[in-house]
C-alpha cells in the first residue's frame, strides 16, 4: 500500500511536469496545425532566463519567496518577445505550404535558438535551485519529498483549468474553435485570423517558456536541454492526441505513472516504458486517445 | 651613444644571441615536414561540450602553444585542427576519414565518447593514421581487438569502478547493501558492471538491492530517488556526469538522500562545487582533484597556470578531467615522436612513431603514465578517491580522506580482460 502511494505520488508529480512542458506544444498544433520543433528551444530560453533572474535575485539577499514570481516573469518575457517574432516573421509565410516545409522551418529556428542560448549563456551548466530547496520537504509514505514538485502539480492544474476555461467558456474560445474548424469561413465572418494565429502561437510560446522556467530550479541547465524535452513531449501528445489539451493531460498522467511504475517494478524498462505505451496506444488509436481523425479537404 | 657603449651593446647583444642560440631547439631532422598537423577531436556542441569537450579543446590549445614555444615536436611546429565530435558514430568516422584524407593530418587525437572510441580504430588501422584516444572510458578498445595505429593515453574505466569499490570498503568495511543509479547507455552499464562485480569479489556477502537505469539527460529523478529512499542501501554508486550529476545531486540533497546512504560518484570534475558534502568522489583517474604528489608536479602547476591565463578559472574551481586527459595525449605524442626521431636519426614514419609509442612512459600533469597493457597501447594510471567536505572558511567543497590506489592495484595485467580479472579475484593486483 505504502509502495503504491509512493509510485502514485512520483507518477503524478512527473505527470505535472510533463503536462506543463507539452500543453503549449499541443495547443499550438491545435490552433495553427503546425508542429513546432522549436518548442523545446522556447522551453530552454524560459529555463535559462528564469535561472538567470533567480540567480541575480539570490545575489541581492532579499527573501527567496519572490523568486517564484521571477520564474513567471521569465516565461512571459520569452513568450511575448520570441513568440510573435517567430509567428509573424517566419511561420506566417508557410501556413499554406506542405507540412515538410513547416517542419524544416521550425527545425531551422530550433537550431538557431540552440546557438543563441550558447552565445548568451555559454556551455557551462547553470543551476538555480533556490526555489526548489527553499520550500523544504515533507514526509509522505515514510520518505522525504521536496515540496517544489507539488507546487508544480498545483500550477499544472491551474494552467490546465485556465486553458479549459478559455477554450470552452469564453468568446475567445469560440473564435479559436471557429478558426480551427475552418480558417476561410472564419475570415469571411470577420475574424482577424492572422491575429488569432499570432496570439495562439504566443500563448503556446509562453506555456513552453513557463514549463522551462518552472523546471529551472530542479534541473541543471546545459546545451541541448530543450531537445530532450521535445522528444518526451512528442510522446505525451502522440498518446493524448495532437492538438488536444485534455489529451495532453491524460497522456502526461499515463506516461508519468508508467515511468514511475517502471522504475519501481522493472527498472530495466525505465527508458523503454514511455515508448512502449506510445506504441500500444498508436497501434489501436493512431490518432491518439483524444485525437480526431482528420478529413482531408480537397 | 659613445663608441664604448656601442661596443658594449654589441657585445651584450652577441652574448644574448649566443645564449638564445644555445637555448633554441635543434634544427628539425632530415625529412621533417614544415608543420605537424594534428587533429584534436572533442565535443564542441551538445550536452557533453560544457563539462568535457570545450575544457578539453582549450587544454589542448594551451598545451600545443606551450609545445610550440619550446620549439615544437622534434623542431617542427604543431598545428591543431579542432573538430567537433558531436553526432552519431558514423558521422564521427566520416569526419575521421576527412581529417586523414583531406586535411592530411599526421595524427588524430581526442574522442570522449566510448562509442566513438570503438568506431574509430578499425578505420585508423585501415588508413594507417596514428590515433591517440584521449578521454573515453570503455575497456573494450584493446580487449576485443588489436589496433597497431591506435593508442589510448588515459586509463580505461576499470580503475574508476575497482578504485570506487576498494575505497568504499577501506572507509566502511561492514557494508551490507549496494545500489546503482546509472545512465542507460554504454558508460553507465560498463561503470556499474565493474563496480558491482568488484564489490562482490571484495566482499562476497554484499547484497545488490537495486540497479536503476534512467535515460541519459532524463533530468527528472523523483521516482528513482524515492525508490532509493525506500530501500536505504548502505552505498549508492553512480556514474552520472555533467548536468545529470548536478541535477541528481540537487534533487537528492533536497530530499535527504545523502543522509540515508553513502553516495559514490566515479566521474566528477569542475562540478564538485555543486555536489553535497559527504559524497565520495573520483575523477576518472588522478586528474586535477585527486593527484599523487600534486605539489611536487611542475607540469600540473604549469598547466593550471596556462589554462587560467588564457581561459580563466574561478578561485577554488577545478579543471575538468577531460582537459588533463588531452594534455596527457599530447605529452604521449611528443614523447613518442622524440623517441622515434632519436631511433631513426631522421623524421620517423608513422609506423616508427607507433613502434616508439608501444610501452612508452611519460610525465604528465596527472603524474607518470605508462602504456603497459593492451599490448603496450593502453595506459594505466592510479585511481584516486576522496570525500567531499565543506570548508566554511573557504566557502567551497574541499577533499578529505584522500586515497590513491596504485596502477597495478586497479588495472588488470596485460593480456587479461578486465571483467575476467575482477571475477577471478584480481590476480596479480599489487595494492
Amino acid at each position: 500500500m505504502r509502495l503504491l502511494l509512493v509510485v502514485a505520488l512520483d507518477g503524478l508529480t512527473y505527470a505535472s511536469w510533463l503536462f506543463l512542458v507539452s500543453a503549449g506544444l499541443t495547443f499550438t498544433y491545435g490552433v495553427l496545425r503546425v508542429l513546432n520543433l522549436a518548442h523545446g528551444n522556447l522551453y530552454a530560453l524560459g529555463a535559462y532566463l528564469g535561472a538567470t533572474l533567480v540567480l541575480s535575485y539570490a545575489a541581492t539577499g532579499y527573501t527567496p519567496a519572490l523568486a517564484y514570481g521571477l520564474l513567471f516573469v521569465a516565461a512571459v518575457v520569452v513568450g511575448l518577445v520570441v513568440g510573435p517574432l517567430i509567428e509573424r516573421v517566419f511561420l506566417r509565410r508557410v501556413y499554406s505550404r506542405d507540412e515538410e516545409v513547416q517542419l524544416l522551418l521550425t527545425f531551422s529556428i530550433s537550431l538557431i535558438l540552440e546557438d543563441v542560448v550558447k552565445l548568451v549563456w555559454g556551455v557551462n551548466p547553470i543551476f538555480a535551485d533556490m526555489p526548489y530547496t527553499y520550500l523544504g520537504r515533507v514526509r509522505l509514505g515514510g520518505i522525504n519529498y521536496a515540496w517544489y514538485p507539488f507546487l508544480l502539480t498545483a500550477i499544472a492544474l491551474a494552467v490546465g483549468g485556465l486553458l479549459w476555461l478559455v477554450v470552452t467558456r469564453t468568446r475567445l474560445g469560440k473564435v479559436l474553435a471557429a478558426v480551427i474548424a475552418d480558417r476561410e469561413v472564419s475570415l469571411t465572418l470577420g475574424i482577424n485570423v492572422p491575429r488569432v494565429y499570432t496570439w495562439a502561437f504566443t500563448a503556446g510560446a509562453v506555456l513552453a517558456a513557463l514549463g522551462g522556467a518552472l523546471t529551472a530550479p530542479m534541473f541543471s541547465l546545459a546545451p541541448g536541454v530543450g531537445a530532450e524535452v521535445l522528444v518526451t513531449s512528442f510522446a505525451v501528445i502522440a498518446i493524448g492526441g495532437l492538438g488536444s489539451i485534455g489529451g495532453a493531460a491524460l497522456g502526461s498522467i499515463i506516461v508519468g505513472l508508467a515511468r514511475s511504475a517502471a522504475v519501481y517494478f522493472f527498472p530495466e524498462l525505465d527508458l523503454f516504458a514511455i515508448y512502449l505505451i506510445m506504441a500500444l496506444v498508436l497501434l489501436f488509436r493512431p490518432q491518439g486517445l483524444f485525437g480526431e481523425i482528420e478529413v482531408r479537404r480537397i | 651613444m659613445s663608441r664604448h657603449s656601442k661596443v658594449h651593446s654589441a657585445l651584450l647583444a652577441a652574448i644574448g644571441l649566443g645564449i638564445f642560440a644555445g637555448a633554441a631547439p635543434a634544427a628539425p631532422p632530415a625529412g621533417a615536414p614544415a608543420e605537424l598537423k594534428i587533429a584534436v577531436v572533442a565535443f564542441l556542441s551538445g550536452p557533453a561540450s560544457g563539462p568535457f569537450g570545450i575544457p578539453s579543446r582549450n587544454a589542448a590549445d594551451v598545451w600545443i602553444e606551450k609545445i610550440n614555444r619550446e620549439g615544437g615536436i622534434g623542431g617542427v611546429k604543431v598545428v591543431p585542427v579542432f573538430t567537433d565530435e558531436a553526432g552519431p558514430a558514423d558521422k564521427v568516422v566520416t569526419e575521421f576519414r576527412r581529417l586523414a584524407l583531406d586535411e592530411k593530418v599526421a595524427a588524430v587525437m581526442g574522442y570522449i565518447s566510448s562509442a566513438n572510441c570503438l568506431a574509430v580504430p578499425p578505420v585508423a588501422d585501415e588508413l594507417k593514421v596514428l590515433t591517440i584516444e584521449s578521454d573515453c572510458g570503455t575497456d573494450r578498445v584493446f580487449e576485443e581487438a588489436k589496433h597497431p595505429y591506435v593508442f589510448r593515453t588515459n586509463s580505461h574505466t576499470v580503475i574508476d569502478g575497482v578504485g570506487a569499490a576498494r575505497y568504499v570498503l577501506s572507509l566502511h568495511p561492514d557494508i551490507k547493501t549496494i545500489a546503482g543509479i546509472n545512465q542507460d547507455y554504454a558508460w553507465g552499464r560498463d561503470s556499474w558492471a565493474v563496480f558491482q562485480r568488484s564489490m562482490r569479489q571484495l566482499k562476497p556477502d554484499v547484497q545488490v538491492v537495486d540497479a536503476l537505469w534512467p535515460k541519459l539527460f532524463a533530468g527528472e529523478y523523483s521516482a528513482e530517488i524515492s525508490k532509493l529512499l525506500v530501500e536505504k542501501p548502505t552505498v549508492i554508486f553512480t556514474s552520472f556526469w555533467g548536468g545529470d550529476l548536478v541535477t541528481f545531486a540537487g534533487q537528492a540533497k533536497a530530499r535527504g538522500l545523502f543522509d540515508e546512504s553513502m553516495v559514490v560518484v566515479n566521474n566528477t570534475g569542475a562540478d564538485i562545487k555543486d555536489i553535497a558534502p559527504g559524497v565520495l568522489i573520483g575523477s576518472r583517474g588522478p586528474n586535477g582533484i585527486v593527484t599523487p604528489d600534486m605539489e611536487k608536479n611542475p607540469l600540473r602547476k604549469e598547466f593550471i597556470e596556462l589554462y587560467r591565463q588564457k581561459y580563466g578559472l574561478a578561485k577554488n574551481n577545478y579543471i575538468a578531467h577531460g582537459a588533463y586527459h588531452y594534455v596527457q595525449a599530447l605529452q604521449g605524442l611528443r614523447a613518442a615522436y622524440e623517441k622515434a626521431i632519436k631511433a631513426a636519426g631522421r623524421w620517423p614514419t608513422t609506423e616508427q612513431v607507433a613502434a616508439a609509442f608501444e610501452g612508452l612512459e611519460f610525465d604528465t600533469p596527472s603524474g607518470r603514465v605508462a602504456m603497459t597493457i593492451g599490448g603496450g597501447h593502453q595506459a594505466v594510471q592510479p585511481a584516486g578517491y576522496a570525500v567531499l567536505k565543506y570548508d566554511p572558511a573557504l566557502g567551497v567543497n574541499v577533499f578529505s580522506e584522500i586515497r590513491m590506489f596504485p596502477a597495478k592495484c586497479v588495472n588488470p595485467p596485460d593480456g587479461m580482460k578486465s571483467l575476467d580479472w575482477i571475477d577471478r579475484g584480481f590476480p596479480g593486483a599489487q595494492c
